[in-house]
């Protein structure tokens, strides 16, 4: 094969070299003024798409495989991120502040896809973009700005957890969704997306642990593989059923656990860094930059909206637990950054009627959030709250 | 007894956090990589840290030794009281001492120095009360109680310089 095509390797070899090398050129500039790389990736992707500065052609099929297996990773590690017992213990104590999340934060996206006149799926994948908060972004940010240990910081990762436990409820509803037919055959669709996502999440919370102690000892490179190869195996299997592959990866994610979940995630951290990144440019790379000025301004108006209203579930979240209004608004401003989570959903809608725009507005929403967020959280100390700041008790009622 | 109230952080580790004498607020965030963070909490906003000190598990037990000092000190002190002019110490047997490869046996030390060996650690594995057919080699640790004019006569066979 190598030979056959060698010319047609060779330019495959220096498009995707030069992408790979504009990439970590991003990264570095991103880790330099202190922003996770998300939103660079994406402007990238833009540069070198459909209408962009240069178009690359030959290596898309790659590329796009490339891009595939990086949201599995993104979501294998998201999985592996959150032990059994933090998921249920997050069930327990979540709901709440969770549901608050989740009206308060998808209906305005709803809204404004209904309002732009798209189908009604479009919209609720929109609800699903602004949904979510970034648990990347958000971790990194509250790692570097040293407030892990801060009172109201449970606040914040708790609803994390709810928020990836909601989606593995509605990634594989809406999945089913979009593969449409008659309404009985989409209830069926449905009504089987469900099941086997509660069968496999039953049994990851069940089972995880001999899962875990087959993958235990041996060298690492059998662990990567084995990690590695079990993902996209079960992604397969769940895609063949129309659930979304992405779910069956997080799925395994969750059932790994204790020190072994430690040594896949240091080892599988360099892979989902390569396919990741791939897939945020391969995302953005299918949109057309004109697609995008349109989007900018329902894009700006939506994260206005969905910022305040993420400030909004953090004081609620953070009041819950006892946290006085400073601490409260940290909270808020913690998980204002959209991401990672925000596009996969974008993406799931690519081939509907209303797909380009979708995926223009996701992405223009996402570059916003994600540079906006972080520095947010960085300045919330400085937001004068007036009289509300110097109140140290818990007032009575929100 | 104070009160350690213990938080779940998910994703991160677990934290512990007290309030002292003084009423400040001070706790331990356990990462899940074993490294910890000492924090303070800040007097006028108690949710945040005012400061906060990240350790690596040396940094960790360096500390935990400076916390306990005073006691174990303490505890030594009433030891060495109790039998006035007994020593015990710790020497690393040399391949070219007079008891490398004998046995504890043929070296006489009893006899000749009045000293006791009590124990012998060969590559971190302790043995209690070795019998007089023990084969001594180059390397082994031997812990020996005497006189600490008995303990420097041992020095000679032992370790000589």
């Amino acid at each position: 094969m190598l030979a056959a095509g060698s010319s047609e390797a060779a330019l495959a070899f220096l498009e995707v070299g030069a992408v790979a090398l504009g990439l970590a050129l991003l990264s570095r500039l991103a880790g330099r003024i202190g922003i996770t790389a998300v939103p660079l990736y994406l402007i990238a992707g833009l540069a070198f798409g459909e209408g962009g500065i240069t178009e690359i052609n030959v290596s898309t099929d790659f590329i796009s495989l490339a891009a595939e297996i990086g949201v599995l990773l993104l979501l294998f590690t998201l999985g592996l991120e959150y032990t059994e017992s933090e998921l249920r213990n997050g069930l327990r104590t979540g709901v709440p502040p969770g549901l608050f999340d989740m009206l308060s934060n998808a209906l305005p996206g709803v809204g404004m896809g209904l309002l732009l006149g798209w189908e009604p799926l479009a919209a609720v994948l929109l609800g699903g973009v602004t949904w979510v908060s970034s648990s990347g972004i958000i971790s990194k940010v509250l790692s570097d700005l040293g407030r892990l240990a801060n009172r109201e910081t449970p606040a914040v990762l708790n609803l994390l957890v709810i928020e990836d436990l909601a989606m593995a409820v509605y990634l594989p509803v809406v999945a089913a969704l979009i593969v449409g037919g008659s309404i009985a055959e989409i209830s069926t669709s449905v009504g089987i997306a469900l099941v086997t996502v509660t069968i496999i999440l039953f049994a990851a919370l069940r089972w995880g642990r001999r899962l875990t102690s087959m993958l235990e000892g041996g060298s690492d490179e059998s662990l990567l593989l084995g990690a590695f190869g079990l993902t996209l195996l079960v992604a397969g299997a769940a895609q063949s059923l129309e659930v979304s592959g992405a779910i069956g990866a997080f799925l395994v994610g969750i059932a790994l656990s204790g020190p072994v979940a430690e040594r896949v995630e240091r080892l599988i951290s360099p892979l989902q860094d390569l396919f990741a990144a791939t897939f945020f440019v391969f995302f953005s790379f299918q949109i057309n930059p004109a697609d995008l000025f349109d989007a900018a301004l329902p894009a700006l108006g939506l994260a206005v909206v969905t910022m305040l209203t993420k400030i909004a579930t953090g004081w609620f979240a953070a009041q819950r637990i006892g946290a006085g209004p400073r601490g409260r608004l940290r909270v808020g401003t913690a998980l204002m950054a959209r991401g990672e989570f925000s596009i996969v959903i974008a993406a799931l809608g690519a081939d509907l009627a209303d797909g380009p725009e979708l995926g223009a507005l996701a992405a223009g929403y996402v570059l916003i959030t994600a540079v906006v967020g972080p520095v947010a959280a960085r300045f919330s100390d400085r937001i004068p709250l007036g009289r509300l700041g110097t109140k140290r008790a818990k007032p009575a009622s929100a | 007894m104070t009160v350690v109230r213990e938080t779940q952080l998910p994703g991160v580790g677990v934290k512990h956090d007290f309030t002292t004498g003084d009423s400040r607020e001070v706790g331990v965030l356990t990462h899940r990589d074993g490294r910890r963070d000492i924090v303070v909490y800040d007097a006028v906003d108690p949710d945040s840290c005012s400061l906060q000190v990240s350790l690596s598990s040396d940094d960790t037990r360096t500390l935990a030794e400076l916390l306990g000092t005073s006691q174990v000190n303490t505890a030594v002190q009433a030891v060495q009281q109790e039998i006035e002019g007994l020593a015990i110490e710790w020497f690393t047997l040399k391949d070219t001492a007079p008891l490398a490869n004998a046995t504890i046996g043929d070296s006489e030390m009893r006899t000749k120095t009045g000293v006791s060996i009590v124990a012998i650690i060969r590559d971190d594995v302790p043995t209690p009360a070795p019998g007089p057919g023990f084969g001594l080699i180059g390397g082994d640790v031997i812990v020996s109680v005497g006189t600490i004019e008995g303990l420097a006569k041992a020095r000679e066979l032992i370790a000589p310089d």
